[in-house]
């Protein structure tokens, strides 16, 4: 199964999160924070702490770690806010 | 109708969370004969310590024998997976995303726990995980964080996070646990207890070994953009650096964890009273029968002391058969006491030391979500005159982000306290975790 993550292919397998099967291939972070702009990917892993946001199919603010992967998924990188039209 | 009434929104009890305490509770309670629903935002039961993925044969778990046992009593039980509890109204209404409210007469409350996290400089590098947060990577999706892994910390699940992980084949560069041998010394028989029950098939302590290292603590993780290496230090008992110990250690992901923290929202919802553990955390409090203080709802697990997974497992046994409306037998009774006294010298032996926070740098990030610095929380205190860590939270506004203070607040009410010159309160942590909407949900539920 593959999704694309900002127009590049990853591979996942079934039941696999977002976030694992980006890790898996070797991204560490794919947020960048409101304030400081700051990097961010996984950090709890659970659905708590919300640091692995992403944009899913046009969706903001998915936590990565919590949605499964699915074939031709469309994942891109969230800033900030996620949302283009909010000024934060 | 086992699994089938999907119309069916009324139950004589209704647990939430289908970890160890939620599934024993539910099994307990459906064998009585009561019709039970089980509300999880989990795709499968097993909570985090019994995460799997879908055909997982278990190999790699502990104690699954005891969950398919449990995932065998649930049979009659309705299971509503993937919807997350956010809001509960006396009564009971259980508000849940993705499904119309779940009524019942009496609730069973397993929300589980959460890794406690400590700041230190660096620790929000990309890289830098929960030590549950790996184990759910490894056990939950086949994925390890890093090749070469550093896991720290205090506690005993250190050991099982590191043992699973060089079961997997995964690079693990040091295992620094911040506790002391005095302590372990103290409490010889809960520790080798801990460790030996931990060590079942695995052998623990055997397979991680010479990486494991006592009295020692990650004080700053490192790297551009994202994580390179940590630097460790051996630590006094009260976790101070012992000068000239320091040393990097390279590594591409940090588990590091320091205790749990209990999820208490539906219990300060529903206005359970609440009280500071041996470990430092807000726990509810639960009378004999694992009721709280709120007639009706019963707890289990770590939502009302953080005991591991047996010991949740006999709770939630009890729990659910006095939610049933039926005595638990004097065996579950003496059971449970017997893994409360263990638990409780493992608190004992695994305790939180102030040294923590003196390498918490006027710089350093202790709310994630909202980037707030020590300084301006600190500021808070000396310049706002905040005299408690709700007034901290809303001048500085840690613990307001996304995550509402679950990953920072423990430590923003300890930075606080601090900075008072008290010891913690239950009154501090109480502040920082009521949360009226448990789960972040869209307006339209909200409107719903």
């Amino acid at each position: 199964m593959r999704f694309t993550f900002d127009g590049k292919a990853i591979p996942a397998e079934p039941g696999q999160s977002i976030g694992a099967a980006l890790i898996a291939a070797g991204h560490r972070s794919w947020r960048r924070t409101r304030i400081d702009a700051a990097p961010r990917g996984i950090f709890c892993g659970i659905g708590i702490c919300h640091d692995c946001l992403v944009t899913v199919d046009g969706a903001a603010n998915r936590r990565a770690c919590l949605v499964e992967a699915a074939e031709d998924m469309r994942v891109t990188t969230q800033e900030g806010a996620g949302r283009a039209e909010l000024e934060c | 109708m086992p699994n089938s009434s999907a119309e069916r929104n009324e139950y004589d009890v209704a647990v939430i969370g289908a970890g160890p305490a939620g599934l024993a509770a539910a099994a307990a309670a459906a064998d009585t004969g009561v019709s039970v629903a089980l509300v999880d935002s989990g795709p499968r039961p097993g909570g985090q310590y019994w995460r799997h993925r879908t055909g997982d044969d278990g190999t790699h778990h502990h104690d699954w024998a005891e969950f398919t046992r449990l995932r065998a009593r649930i049979r009659e039980v309705d299971h509503l997976a993937e919807h997350a509890v956010w809001h509960i109204e006396p009564g009971f209404t259980v508000h849940a995303t993705g499904r119309d409210p779940v009524r019942a007469r009496r609730l069973v409350l397993a929300p589980g726990a959460h890794d406690r996290q400590l700041p230190f400089p660096g620790w929000t590098l990309p890289g830098v995980y929960t030590a549950g947060g790996v184990q759910a990577l490894l056990k939950g999706h086949g994925v390890l964080a890093g090749k070469r892994i550093v896991v720290a910390g205090t506690g005993p699940f250190l050991l099982a996070v590191a043992a699973g992980l060089l079961d997997a084949g995964a690079g693990v560069a040091g295992v620094f646990e911040a506790g002391t041998p005095a302590g372990f010394a103290r409490h010889p028989l809960a520790v080798a207890g801990a460790l030996g029950k931990l060590g079942e098939g695995a052998g623990y302590l055997r397979v991680v070994g010479r990486r494991y290292r006592t009295r020692t603590m990650v004080i700053a993780a490192h790297g551009t953009g994202e994580l390179s290496g940590v630097t460790v230090a051996k630590v006094d008992a009260n976790w101070q650096v012992v000068p000239g110990t320091e040393r990097d250690v390279a590594c591409d992901a940090l588990a590091v964890g320091y205790g749990f923290t209990p999820q208490l929202e539906l219990p300060l919802q529903l206005g359970c009273a609440t009280r500071l553990d041996a470990d430092g955390s807000l726990v509810a409090t639960a009378d004999d029968r694992q009721m709280s203080t709120v007639e009706g709802v019963f707890l289990a697990g770590e939502v009302c002391g953080v005991g591991g997974s047996a010991l949740a497992v006999t709770e939630g046994l009890i729990a659910g058969r006095h939610a049933a409306g039926v005595s638990a037998g004097s065996r579950l009774l003496r059971r449970r006491r017997a893994q409360r006294r263990f638990a409780g010298a493992l608190h004992q032996a695994f305790p939180l030391r102030r040294g923590w926070l003196d390498r918490v740098g006027a710089d350093t990030v202790v709310c994630r979500c909202e980037e707030v610095r020590h300084r301006a929380v600190t500021a808070a205190v000396d310049d706002l005159g905040a005299t408690d860590p709700r007034t901290v939270k809303l001048l500085a506004r840690p613990g307001m982000g996304l995550c509402q203070g679950r990953v920072c607040g423990f430590a923003t009410a300890c930075v606080v306290a601090d900075r008072l010159g008290r010891t913690l309160i239950e009154a501090d942590l109480r502040g920082l975790a009521a949360r009226p909407v448990a789960q972040p949900v869209t307006l339209g539920e909200l409107a719903g």
